[in-house]
């Protein structure tokens, strides 16, 4: 079964968050926003639940803390242990400061590499993959709002549209098994 | 307009008697003689504090000791009970100081995040232009008193500085090196060029700030606060970091350390943005500022978490390269420390980073305003403490503790502050409606 979508480009990001927040006022579904570049607070106007990418994000960092603690003890205490400057490595505790700036940089690494392969997972983005968005002009300068047109009267959408200021409107026959 | 409501006006001139008396008392309570002394320790003794008979303290070239290397550190006899006695004398002197010195770094660091605001044309902050410039108005009260205070110390009044004191000079060979620089002349003479040079540059950019609101056609004043504030950032980071140098490094004389400029701009930084924020949220809860909406807030919160992980960072980077080369004349710094004085300095590590950073993490809980108020309140506790470790161990050492002259000296300033900064805040409107990004600063959303 096909579904009609409308298409409505806009050229300025402002413009676009005062048209998102009037069509959602006006109950409409949006289906989606193509931005050229993220716009602040596009995700609140849209009503997008908040993102869970940040508690990601703690886990990954708690982990890269673990791997750095069990990784420093075994290398530098259990297996190797070394007289450095004198400070022979008997224990973990007695020598942690000089273990702080290994711990630091793999919570980082682990939390930053891990929460952008997640953020990757998440959107369904890989190599090679075909791009969804449906204009090209997206990617430059214009903003590209969807609205599910579903049993909605048309011509009301397209003109609230219209008012809202896009710069143009398109009515587009969307196969459901599409992608 | 403010109006500053009478109960406040009393709550601070309490806050300001009850800190004297109890200063004048702090004062009053110091041993004047080794008699007294001996008859304080004795009764201490009593009650098992085993004080009297510590003779395995580590004294490794702590500056206090200065003096005492004359006698070989033999702490026999009298020697000891002689060294404990300058000690407590210099108690509510060195109590006055910190005080004097914190909440003036409040001030001073409001001062340049102010600056800052201007020399990067920021958007988001001129709402909160007026609460910043009424924290600064405490730099002339708290300049003038911690001048008065520095004066004293530099000219050996009282025994903060050993620097200061001839007799020690004369048998100390590194001091006699640092002579040229510290000297009390020069002390205070510094002292002055930095005090002027802030306190010239406040003056200004408030007159500017004012003269925007009356007129702003072309900006004409707007871009002279530019141009202050640019030249101010430039003066103020060599001075602040001579400073620290100057104010507080030289209470150890024989160490130094090339950061310890920028980890007391990281201390002052972060207590005077916590302050901001903690008024700011005390106005909006009376029911000013009604133009501050939460991601003001937000961002100050994020300020306050950004600037508490880059005081650890400075704080760790001084400490680890110390800790880990182990040279004696360096690491005697920490080893005091963290003989003497382990819960205030560990428990600062804690309150200044662990809490901040748990509690401020969450993006939501940074507008929350009571979360952000309650890490704020812990985090200048935590930089009053990290005040308190800088300026104890050399002149107190390890005959501190929290008593009547430091809660006093504490309250005492407190008063003060907020005496001058809530009547500074009634002298203007609370908003700085010339300033040329005020529309994008009252539409500021994150």
């Amino acid at each position: 079964m096909a579904s009609k979508v409308i298409h409505a480009l806009y050229t300025d990001d402002d413009v676009l968050m005062d048209a998102v927040k009037k069509v959602r006022s006006e109950r409409y579904h949006i289906e989606e926003v193509f931005c050229p570049f993220p716009v602040h607070g596009l995700d609140k106007a849209m009503g997008i639940p908040h993102t869970r990418l940040a508690i990601t994000s703690f886990m990954y960092g708690c982990v890269g803390l673990t791997v750095a603690v069990l990784m420093m003890n075994y290398i530098m205490i259990e297996d190797w242990p070394q007289n450095i400057g004198g400070k022979p490595s008997f224990s973990y505790i007695e020598n942690m400061p000089a273990f702080v700036p290994i711990m630091f940089e793999l919570t980082v690494f682990f939390a930053a590499h891990l929460m952008v392969i997640t953020f990757y997972m998440r959107s369904r983005l890989w190599p090679f993959k075909e791009a969804e968005n449906p204009d090209v002009r997206t990617t430059d300068d214009h903003f590209l709002m969807e609205v599910d047109a579903g049993n909605h009267d048309i011509e009301k959408l397209t003109s609230l549209l219209g008012d809202t200021g896009a710069v143009e409107i398109k009515i587009i026959d969307k196969e459901e098994d599409n992608h | 307009m403010y109006t500053l409501s009478n109960r406040l006006r009393l709550f601070s001139i309490i806050l300001m008697v009850v800190g004297l008396v109890g200063l004048v008392i702090g004062f009053a309570k110091a041993p004047s003689s080794i008699e007294e002394v001996k008859e304080m320790m004795a009764a201490h003794d009593t009650h098992g504090g085993g004080h009297g008979g510590s003779e395995t303290e580590i004294h490794a070239g702590n500056t206090v000791h200065a003096e005492h290397d004359l006698e070989k550190d033999a702490h026999s006899g009298d020697a000891h009970y002689e060294h404990v006695l300058h000690q407590l004398q210099n108690k509510p002197w060195a109590s006055l100081y910190a005080a004097a010195f914190f909440f003036f770094m409040i001030a001073l660091g409001v001062l340049a995040f102010y600056a800052i605001q201007f020399a990067a044309q920021a958007g988001w902050s001129p709402v909160l232009f007026r609460v910043m410039e009424a924290i600064t108005a405490y730099l002339v009260p708290g300049g003038l008193i911690l001048f008065v205070i520095l004066a004293l110390s530099g000219f050996h009044v009282n025994h903060l500085f050993v620097w200061a004191d001839p007799e020690v000079v004369a048998h100390d060979k590194l001091i006699q090196g640092k002579s040229s620089w510290l000297n009390g002349t020069g002390f205070i003479i510094r002292a002055a060029i930095f005090l002027g040079g802030w306190l010239l540059y406040r003056h200004f950019a408030v007159k500017y700030s004012r003269k925007q609101d009356e007129d702003s056609t072309g900006n004409k004043w707007y871009k002279k606060s530019f141009k202050i504030s640019a030249g101010f950032l430039v003066f103020f980071i060599y001075t602040e970091s001579m400073m620290s140098w100057d104010w507080i490094m030289s209470f150890d004389p024989h160490w130094f350390s090339t950061l310890f400029g920028w980890y007391v701009f990281a201390s002052l930084f972060v207590s005077g943005i916590t302050t901001i924020a903690l008024i700011t949220i005390y106005l909006k809860s009376k029911g000013y500022l009604e133009f501050v909406n939460d991601s003001h807030i937000h961002d100050l919160a994020k300020f306050m978490f950004g600037i508490s992980i880059f005081w650890t960072y400075l704080w760790f980077s001084q400490f680890m390269l110390i800790w880990y080369s182990n040279i004696p004349e360096e690491v005697t710094y920490f080893i005091t420390r963290i003989e003497d004085y382990k819960l205030p300095f560990f428990g600062m590590l804690v309150m200044n980073f662990i809490f901040p950073l748990l509690v401020l993490m969450n993006s939501d809980f940074k507008r929350v305003n009571w979360f952000v108020v309650m890490a704020g309140i812990v985090i200048l506790c935590g930089h009053y403490i990290d005040v308190y470790n800088m300026i104890m161990p050399a002149t107190v050492g390890e005959s501190w503790f929290i008593g009547i002259s430091e809660i006093s000296a504490v309250l005492l300033f407190l008063g003060l502050f907020l005496f001058v900064v809530f009547r500074a805040l009634t002298k203007a409107p609370l908003l700085a409606k010339g300033n040329p990004y005020l529309e994008e600063s009252k539409h500021f959303h994150y």
